[in-house]
């Protein structure tokens, strides 16, 4: 129980510190922040469960007022702004990444990490972020589809860090991958 | 840990926080289900009120907090604009600033301590249903408290990169950084472990102040072993 709190809750705040540190701007031409790749990696480290709760925990804190979004958003205002369906879809994204993970714990970490952190991470993502654009500004699926085209490269990008990232942690510590340590429950 | 509320104090600050919440839920119910531009003109005037009532300085830190969705309206705009539908863009627009500012308002005017009390309440049915509460309030400590130190720990590990290569760490930096954290959280399960513990929740969750948690026989056979320890 300990144990699944205080992951849960650092890996809240690792995602919130990834999008805060200023140097760790990934430098694509696109301006992009790294907080997106702390959701890919709450899948693909705690597994579904956990990652769901560690972003649903960030999420929450934001609610209550601190500024922890990249660029320093925060508070209320953002769960009715035009991206609000990416904050929702972040939890389903670090849900699905996680399920992906654990579904198949058999196969190599690398390929597994960024096939999960796609889909998770930028499938399911958008799809949330699309239908909320959609709904906010009043727009059809498909124009809201073409408002969020150009974040879709540097996404793919960071899913293939994830991967490596993932893949990199197993190798140095194979216990880093939380949802290897225990399966089942919370 | 900065917070969003205001440092300009206001009348609001006293205010219920369950009240300005649910006030909030209400309007942004009513200004999505209006597309009437006079209606939505007016709310957006009576918000922009709300802002200057306190205040220069709280209207300009409002406006600045606003300011991030100017590019987005632009966008909306000049589409509808592009199509021949200005007032759909305008209602749009007016919505859309209306209701994230009046959000932003509730933030700015309530403190962390009267936010936090309007979620316990909130809890309190939830955690019949299972919800472990204390857990989650050690939880949200914990992550604030942790953001500044994984903070600390990632400009270390920037500068020891920088020490040691005249290129930018760039996001390599992330593994370290993760792996740094994941032994803390190991250490800090220990720790919250040590110090009796986080009880699963009691068939009726009773109304007590951290003080006087309820001690379990678990947490006070672990409280006993570290004593005679402690005081020597």
């Amino acid at each position: 129980m300990e144990k699944s709190v205080s992951h849960v809750a650092l890996f809240a705040a690792i995602i919130a510190v990834l999008g805060l540190l200023p140097n760790l701007q990934l430098g694509f031409g696109v301006p992009i922040t790294a907080q997106s790749l702390g959701i890919m990696l709450a899948g693909t480290v705690l597994g579904a469960k956990r990652g769901a709760l560690a972003v649903l925990l960030l999420l929450l804190i934001v609610a209550l007022g601190l500024p922890l979004l990249a660029g320093g958003r925060g508070g209320l205002g953002v769960f009715v702004g035009p991206t609000a369906g990416f904050l929702w879809g972040w939890v389903a994204a670090a849900f699905v990444t996680g399920w992906i993970m654990e579904r198949f714990p058999a196969q190599p970490v690398l390929p597994m990490a960024i096939l999960a952190s796609v889909v998770g991470g930028i499938l399911v993502l958008y799809g949330f972020g699309i239908v909320g654009m959609a709904l906010v500004l009043k727009k059809t699926l498909l124009e809201a589809t073409m408002l969020v085209l150009a974040f879709i490269p540097g996404d793919l990008a960071k899913a293939g860090i994830a991967g490596l990232l993932t893949a990199s942690l197993a190798r140095a510590r194979p216990g880093s991958l939380i949802w290897r340590r225990a399966p089942r429950g919370l | 840990m900065i917070s969003l509320t205001s440092p300009v104090r206001t009348r609001a600050h006293d205010w219920p926080a369950g009240a300005k919440l649910g006030a909030l839920l209400l309007v942004t119910i009513g200004l999505a289900a209006t597309d009437a531009l006079p209606l939505l003109a007016l709310a957006f005037a009576g918000m922009v009120g709300l802002y200057a009532l306190p205040g220069r300085i709280f209207l300009l830190h409002g406006a600045r907090r606003l300011r991030m969705l100017l590019p987005i309206v632009a966008v909306v705009l000049i589409w509808h604009v592009v199509v021949q539908d200005a007032r759909t863009g305008m209602a749009i627009s007016l919505r859309l600033l209306t209701a994230v500012g009046l959000a932003n308002l509730v933030t700015m005017t309530t403190r962390l301590s009267d936010m936090m009390a309007v979620v316990r309440t909130l809890c309190r049915p939830l955690a019949r249903l299972g919800l472990n509460v204390r857990a989650m309030d050690i939880a949200i400590a914990l992550v604030i408290r942790m953001i500044p130190v994984l903070s600390d720990t990632g400009h270390q590990l920037g500068q020891s990169w920088a020490a040691r290569s005249p290129k930018k760490p760039r996001w390599r930096i992330v593994m370290p950084l993760t792996l740094a954290t994941l032994d803390d959280a190991d250490h800090v399960a220990e720790a919250l472990k040590a110090r009796g513990g986080i009880q699963p929740p009691p068939a009726s969750p009773p109304k007590t102040s951290p003080n006087t948690a309820p001690q379990t026989a678990d947490s006070r056979t672990s409280h006993e072993r570290k004593r005679p320890w402690k005081s020597q």
